[in-house]
């Protein structure tokens, strides 16, 4: 494989960038791989890409029905953080940020990982105290966090509304400064590339049409493109999971719901931290381009559209304006939607299955981007070693019988729906 | 925006209403000694399906009644509303 340097930048220029090797081929699917990973996006590429690195194996296929990196990989607000409070997401959460901070050395891809820090705003005193206890959560597991003053917050964004005569005033923030954004579809093109280039059959175009199990065991799949053998199978197929599920006479904690996003015409700069509004469920970065990047909640009933509807943005970006006087004056560039998995607890899986060789990645609700490098490896893992690991042995799929939901916000299930 | 009519006042916006979830999911019957994963399926297990979906939904800003709404997950084309008592055949 080329590596991507300036030498090689300024070699090629002689040749006006033509002779570049391709970034991954196209291979037609064989007879038979190790590992079989379903879905191409982030987590499936990571989890192809620590496979061969981390485990040695290097006989795997990534099946895609559509092209590698164009589902919520491709689609997303881009934020990276780790500021939660329950053991299980806080630990897996911080082990992928440490992936994070060296994944352009470790791919040879610029992912343009930009720890600018998240504030999340409090406009009342129990959300001060909710947020100290948060911090102070986040603290004891390593993962660092500000609790921020009125006066504070002001310094670091005075482009909130901070007027005296607001429905939510701003008491405060929890601030993580060493979350925020990263360039998503570079993760999925650099995760690619390096599987690639270790012998990781990427086949795009190719649907799953179904599974041969016989006497609780896998033994391969179906496909558009014929049918390939193998004893493992992987899904991190995120809005899709009950549609595959269902081909496995299997039903899920998950149901899938549609996300919108937004982003601003472009502007000078001027936010340079992600900020989430406490008083609803809205949050903004800006990106390189300029743009401000938003989004907030589902359109809040089972869609598998990919398209959004507009009373939901428009009560999201009603949220934002309360937030942000200033956003009333922009222009929209564009909106878009994708289909989550949002999981019951709002909680992912990372698993073993009931069928010996079947592997479950899912459940990542509003949360997948951040996870992809931790998911990636954590689920790597746990195909290559038959086990889960201690960082994924919280994100059981049994949890939901036995009681142990990892209910980050305290709403009980469904998290989503409240 | 969907329109969603409702059994009692006619159609009406979607800014009426709130979701409540998928309308097939039956409560275990009381008094009857039930399985842990009967009970899983009537509070965590959903079929989550891409396509035709019953679902409840509540008229909040209307009339405040309970409708099963058969709706499709792809599409949002409403093929018919139900009052919640209603049998569907």
């Amino acid at each position: 494989m080329q590596k991507y340097s300036i030498f090689n930048l300024v070699k090629n220029a002689f040749s006006n960038h033509e002779n570049w090797d391709l970034a991954w081929k196209d291979p037609a699917p064989k007879e038979e791989y190790d590992v079989v990973i379903i879905g191409g996006g982030g987590h499936g590429l990571a989890t192809a890409y620590y496979l061969a690195k981390e485990h040695n194996i290097t006989k795997v296929a990534i099946i895609e029905k559509g092209w590698i990196g164009g589902g919520n990989v491709g689609r997303n607000t881009t934020i990276i953080r780790s500021n939660y409070m329950h053991d299980e997401n806080a630990l897996f959460s911080e082990f992928g940020m440490n992936l994070w901070r060296n994944m352009s050395q470790d791919l040879n891809y610029n992912v343009m990982f930009s720890p600018r820090g998240i504030i999340n705003l409090a406009h009342s005193d129990a959300q001060m105290n909710a947020y100290a206890r948060r911090g102070n959560s986040m603290r004891l597991n390593g993962i660092d966090a500000v609790l921020l003053n009125r006066e504070q917050v002001k310094e670091i964004i005075p482009m909130a509304d901070f007027s005296e005569n607001v429905r939510f005033p701003i008491f405060g923030g929890l601030m993580q400064p060493s979350a925020g954004t990263a360039r998503h579809d570079a993760v999925a093109w650099g995760y690619a590339r390096q599987a690639d280039s270790m012998g990781v059959d990427i086949i795009q175009n190719c649907e799953v049409t179904g599974f041969d199990v016989t006497a609780g065991k896998i033994n391969g799949i179906r496909t558009s493109r014929g049918n390939i053998k193998t004893k493992k199978v992987g899904l991190c197929v995120a809005g899709s999971t009950n549609i595959l599920a269902e081909k496995l006479n299997m039903t899920l904690p998950i149901e899938t719901h549609l996300l919108q996003a937004c982003v601003s015409e472009p502007v000078k700069p001027v936010l340079d931290r992600v900020v989430t509004f406490g008083a609803g469920h809205f949050y903004i970065s800006q990106s390189d381009k300029g743009e401000m990047v938003m989004g907030g909640d589902l359109d809040g009933y089972n869609s598998y559209a990919q398209r959004g509807n507009l009373p939901t943005l428009q009560h999201v970006l009603k949220e934002g304006i309360a937030m942000m006087p200033f956003l009333s004056k922009l222009k929209m560039l564009r909106t878009w939607g994708g289909i989550m998995d949002m999981s019951m607890d709002g909680s992912p899986i990372i698993d073993k299955t009931h069928i010996d060789g079947l592997y479950l990645n899912c459940g990542w609700c509003y949360g997948g981007f951040k996870a992809t490098p931790a998911s990636g490896w954590t689920f790597a893992h746990t195909i290559a070693q038959d086990r889960v690991h201690d960082l994924n042995a919280g994100f059981s799929l049994n949890r939901f019988s036995t009681g142990h939901l990892i209910d980050e916000k305290g709403l009980g299930t469904k998290t989503w729906i409240s | 925006m969907l329109h969603i009519k409702c059994p009692h006042c006619g159609m009406r916006s979607q800014n009426e209403f709130s979701y409540g979830g998928d309308a097939s999911v039956k409560r275990p019957e009381l008094n009857k000694e039930i399985t842990d994963e009967e009970w899983d399926n009537f509070v965590y297990n959903r079929k989550s399906l891409r396509g035709k979906h019953l679902e409840l939904w509540q008229h909040l800003s209307g009339c405040r009644q309970w409708i099963k709404v058969e709706r499709d997950t792809a599409t949002h084309e409403i093929f018919n509303t139900y009052k919640a008592e209603e049998e569907i055949s």
